[in-house]
């Protein structure tokens, strides 16, 4: 009895003194902050930019194409304002120099009598306005060309039809395009999301128990409580951490995302619309399991390091496997069936998120994410063991080196013979 | 509740750490590990409590094994403190007793009249981190015997602690003592081995040279001390029959000799050379016989 209540003794105590720490609240408060303004992005922008039009005078040397271009401006850009400029263009420029106006437009007629136009502004880095400009002359060329051929309007519109292009995978059950798009959109949070969280709380782990060896309280601890078990409390106890701190951040931006009218257009770009719920499931299969493996790894290379500085060095390699396994997914994204992905997509340590990309993107079939879950669960059994023994081992292990021959050293220890 | 070591063997590879150690502890006594550095007194400690596994014989309290589930009755200071720094006295020693199986009120209760025994009742909401090394040393004993173990293990208990807070623990690891705990603790000063226990059990590189009773072990240690304090130069002793050593004192000798019985020719023999202001026969101290056992490479 004694045994069972100690392991929640040892999860809970992780789980609430690290959820008291000052560095959790904060950054969960960063991350609610940053959700909430990136949810209201479109409200922000607008509270900036509800001020003033953006005015650009217009110095038509031709006399005749203002009127055409001020028409098609004040119907398809609001917040432009376009103002003929009676002066010279030295005058001009000098009034946008002082900031009366944002840019100077001077516009001619060519030999062919169509349009030549040239922007002047403070910095061309702002590129919408004269894109904007340079759109709208398009059109009143486009039309002043057609004239000139004598174009009547009917086939001018021909002439500007997009070409109907059509894409349907003949394979049944394939995903449609628009449903490969939504799933892109959610498979990219979700692998954004399983990268971030491995990152974050498999380094915590190995802090946690570099700190507990480095400060020796270790050593009471194990003398009460198997380390195996110990070491699972930790896992399982910053698990929770992570769950909590997951289902915070996911709450408010679902609730952004469901209540503000402006985000029609996201919500279908990041495919929250009808997602399929199998989808969800391999999300979260693949995250608890990618979670404990590399929390299992982080907890044995943590119990190898004497001082607290050592940890990152140690945890390097680890670190680069998550990079590397996120690279790979972000190609994959592009490929999903691209067959280096499908093999990698077995190597356990690049399985929660390759296996789950392809999962979501592709129609595979059912036996490949099984074998894939298997072969996670069982690396994690394997690690687990060989970790346990390490950990076991390494938490009384102290010294200078911190190499990886110390594994071999921490296996001697708990070795009977 | 007697504590058992048969024939326990620990190597490290192919460095053998404890080499087949034999001791009965019994209930209620206070048993004291003598040696220097490296002489398998923490291995021994760490077998007893389960962290490392003993390569031979067996560990056994009150003829069970020792494992997690003896956790609660036993008490563990380890040589090289450890505590959380960061976090409350409060906190972590409720925690630490919790996971020997103490409820959280009782250990709340405790700890308080534990920290104003040790007249520091103020550290109770304070980081360990602020703390000096002897207060901290001083929460470091409370986690140990917070939990009213019945077998308490000390290593090193007193190491750098000034008198007055010697004094302080000393006191309440004899009063757990009289209260039944069975007391196992190591140390490299010999003084308090000596006021304290009444078995002992010397070791060097691992294997046990000497061990028993306190008083066993000095009458079968055989020689004896002999202290005399003349006016007159006293070192031509040496070279009288039955004397092994001769120590210059301020006041003037100390003698090691082979057995009583030459004291009475030493006596006769400096009686008429001079004033003699002492002449003392007595006990060889366990400074004398560590020194004897294990060589002069120690201190």
């Amino acid at each position: 009895m004694v045994l069972l209540s100690n392991f929640w003794i040892i999860l809970f105590h992780t789980y609430i003194s690290k959820l008291k720490t000052k560095s959790f609240i904060i950054t969960t408060a960063i991350t609610i902050a940053l959700i909430v303004a990136l949810a209201n992005l479109t409200s922000i922008i607008d509270v900036f930019d509800k001020d003033e039009n953006t005015k650009v005078a217009v110095v038509d040397q031709s006399d005749e194409l203002f009127a055409p271009l001020e028409k098609i401006t004040a119907s398809s850009n609001k917040k432009l304002e376009l103002k003929l400029f009676d002066g010279s263009e030295e005058e001009g420029k000098q009034l946008v120099k002082d900031g009366e106006y944002e840019g100077l437009l001077v516009l001619a007629s060519n030999k062919e009598k169509l349009p030549e136009a040239h922007y002047y502004s403070m910095n061309i880095a702002d590129s919408s306005v004269s894109a904007d400009l340079l759109a709208n002359i398009q059109m009143i060329k486009s039309s002043l060309a057609a004239a000139q051929l004598n174009l009547t309007s009917e086939q001018l519109t021909k002439l500007n039809e997009p070409v109907s292009f059509q894409s349907t995978a003949l394979e049944e059950n394939a995903k449609t395009a628009e449903e490969l798009d939504q799933a892109r959109g959610l498979v990219y949070v979700l692998l954004f999301l399983i990268y971030f969280a491995v990152i974050m709380y498999a380094n915590m782990i190995a802090m946690e128990v570099a700190t507990e060896k480095s400060s020796r309280v270790m050593e009471i601890l194990i003398s009460s409580v198997s380390p195996i078990k110990h070491m699972f409390a930790k896992i399982l106890g910053v698990g929770l951490l992570s769950l909590t701190q997951l289902v915070l951040l996911l709450g408010v931006g679902y609730y952004f995302l469901t209540n503000n009218k402006n985000l029609g257009s996201m919500e279908g770009f990041l495919g929250f619309g009808d997602v399929p719920i199998s989808t969800i499931i391999y999300a979260a299969v693949f995250f608890i399991l990618g979670y404990f493996l590399y929390a299992t790894l982080a907890a044995f290379l943590g119990s190898l390091v004497s001082r607290i500085e050592d940890v990152q060095q140690m945890i390097t390699p680890m670190t680069l496997l998550v990079v590397a396994g996120f690279m790979i997914a972000m190609f994959g994204l592009g490929a999903p069936d691209n067959k280096f992905v499908a093999a990698t997509s077995y190597i356990p340590f690049f399985t929660p998120m390759l296996m789950f990309m392809r999962v979501g993107m592709l129609n595979l079939p059912l036996w490949e994410p099984i074998v894939g879950i298997m072969i996670l669960a069982a690396s994690i059994a394997i690690l687990a063991v060989f970790g346990a023994r390490i950990y076991k081992g390494g938490v009384l292990m102290y010294g200078k080196s911190n190499s990886y021959k110390d594994i071999k050293k921490a296996l001697q220890l708990t070795k009977k013979d | 509740m007697t504590l058992e070591l048969k024939n326990v063997t620990k190597k490290f590879g192919s460095f053998l750490a404890v080499d087949n150690l034999s001791i009965s502890i019994p209930e209620k006594e206070m048993f004291g590990f003598l040696g220097g550095n490296g002489a398998g007194k923490t291995t021994t400690f760490r077998m007893i409590l389960g962290i490392l596994d003993n390569t031979e014989g067996e560990i056994s309290w009150n003829n069970k094994r020792i494992d997690y589930s003896t956790s609660p009755f036993i008490g563990y200071l380890p040589e090289e403190r450890g505590l959380y720094p960061k976090l409350k006295v409060k906190d972590q020693l409720v925690y630490l007793a919790r996971l020997r199986g103490m409820d959280k009120k009782q250990a709340l209760s405790e700890l308080e009249y534990w920290l104003e025994r040790f007249h520091v009742p103020e550290y109770l909401d304070k980081k360990v981190e602020e703390l000096s090394k002897g207060n901290q040393q001083k929460i470091q004993f409370i986690s140990a015997v917070l939990h009213k173990p019945k077998l308490l293990i000390l290593d090193e208990p007193f190491s750098g602690l000034d008198p007055v807070n010697v004094e302080l623990l000393k006191e309440a690891v004899i009063d757990l003592k009289k209260a039944g705990t069975t007391i196992v603790f190591s140390s490299h000063r010999m003084e308090h081995v000596e006021e304290m226990c009444e078995h002992l059990c010397i070791m060097h590189k691992g294997r046990p040279v000497v061990h028993g009773s306190l008083k066993e072990i000095k009458k079968s240690f055989g020689k004896k001390n002999i202290t005399i304090h003349a006016d007159f130069d006293l070192s031509y002793l040496i070279k009288h029959p039955g004397v092994v050593k001769l120590k210059q004192m301020t006041e003037g000798v100390s003698l090691q000799i082979e057995g009583e019985e030459f004291a009475e020719q030493i006596l006769k023999n400096v009686v008429g050379k001079g004033f003699v202001r002492k002449f003392a026969l007595e006990e060889p101290s366990l400074h004398d016989i560590f020194i004897e056992k294990v060589g002069g490479s120690f201190e």
